[in-house]
């Protein structure tokens, strides 16, 4: 990337092979060894709580920030599209329903009205 | 581990196939916007292949992107894609006893193909690690097909993403379609009282800590929202355990 732009060189791909190690390491990190290992007590509690909060951590800030600052509108599609999508949700449930039931709030407004 | 025949043979590799088919949808549309967005933030065409086919993780690839343009320093990518990356640590913890009695490179590539869709739907059709070798075949082939699935339909529209990326515009926010997927993971994930607060907490959280470096907003966002849970356990003598049946 340091050169221009459509060019590859080897620092990026270095990067890239370390990504992809990153990938393996947390994916697998508490079981690539073979000898067993207690777990804390409070590491069994937080597997009740962490997931749901990680997932929740990563996809709040795509719905209500744009370039790292809240957005100070009510027009923004993305909150109906995720509030549709949401409301699909414990409606109905489903994951393609959900995205879809989303989509059909947001396209409309996103590309027709540029919220 | 979708390339042995002999977990392919089995017929819960197929219903692992079908069980995800709803949800590779919604990830193909966002692998598909991954592939556009490598390509449009300044990667070349072989630099976007290899981030596709080796990272296999849309979220650090995103993170990694922005960081790439600016010629950041490497330890600070890898880092950060570990603070991305951080709760499949949580999940590979879970998945400790359902793949321990299997030879280690098996394990890891189970592990490597393991995202946060086949995590959530293999740990709800399987409450219980494995105790019989029948179930131990079964539950693999399960997971195969969850795998096998994800993969394809990640790997191929991001694939798609980075050939037709001149052609789809990025104001289409066509990537969002990835994000309502998300939505839909949280709420059946969010299934317990307490379990809801933690998603709340730590999105707000994640969103009021985003100027923190490194994308460190997810971890604060996930150890609030853990920290808080278990004093509230404490305070009201919850069990989760219990919580968990309601």
């Amino acid at each position: 990337m340091t050169q221009a732009a459509g060019d590859s060189d080897l620092w990026t791909l270095v990067v890239i092979v370390g990504l992809a190690g990153v990938t393996v390491l947390t994916r697998c990190f508490f079981f690539i060894l073979d000898r067993p290992w207690g777990l804390p007590d409070w590491a069994h509690r937080a597997l009740h709580y962490a997931p749901a909060a990680a997932l929740a951590a990563v996809i709040a800030p795509e719905i209500v920030m744009t370039q790292g600052h809240l957005i100070a509108t009510w027009q923004d599609a993305r909150l109906y599209g995720a509030v549709a999508g949401a409301a699909y949700f414990f409606w109905r449930r489903g994951v393609l329903g959900t995205m879809l039931a989303g989509m059909a709030v947001y396209l409309p407004l996103h590309l027709g009205l540029g919220w | 581990m979708f390339f042995l025949p002999s977990i392919r043979r089995r017929p819960e590799f197929r219903e692992g196939m079908r069980d995800m088919f709803p949800v590779a949808i919604g990830l193909g549309a966002w692998g598909l916007m991954t592939g556009v967005a490598m390509v449009k933030s300044g990667l070349s065409v072989f630099e976007s292949i290899a981030m596709t086919l080796l990272v296999y993780a849309g979220s650090s690839q995103l993170a990694a992107l922005p960081l790439l343009v600016a010629g950041a320093p490497m330890w600070v990518i890898l880092a950060t894609g570990f603070c991305v990356n951080l709760r499949f640590v949580v999940f590979s913890l879970h998945l400790r006893p359902y793949l321990m009695h299997m030879p280690r490179w098996r394990r890891l590539a189970h592990g490597y193909l393991t995202v946060d869709m086949t995590y959530a739907l293999f740990t709800r059709r399987y409450a219980q690690p494995p105790a019989s070798a029948a179930e131990k075949d079964a539950q693999e082939a399960y997971l195969a097909g969850n795998c096998c699935m994800t993969w394809c339909a990640w790997i191929s529209m991001s694939l798609l993403g980075i050939a037709l990326s001149n052609f789809i515009p990025q104001r289409w926010g066509l990537g969002f379609a990835g994000v309502l997927s998300l939505v839909a993971v949280v709420c059946a994930m969010a299934s317990t009282r307490l379990r809801l607060l933690a998603a709340l907490v730590a999105g707000g959280t994640a969103v009021a800590a985003f100027a923190l470096p490194f994308k460190l907003n997810i971890v604060a966002g996930i150890a609030v929202a853990v920290f808080l849970c278990f004093r509230l356990e404490k305070q009201f003598r919850l069990d989760p355990n219990i919580e968990d049946e309601r």
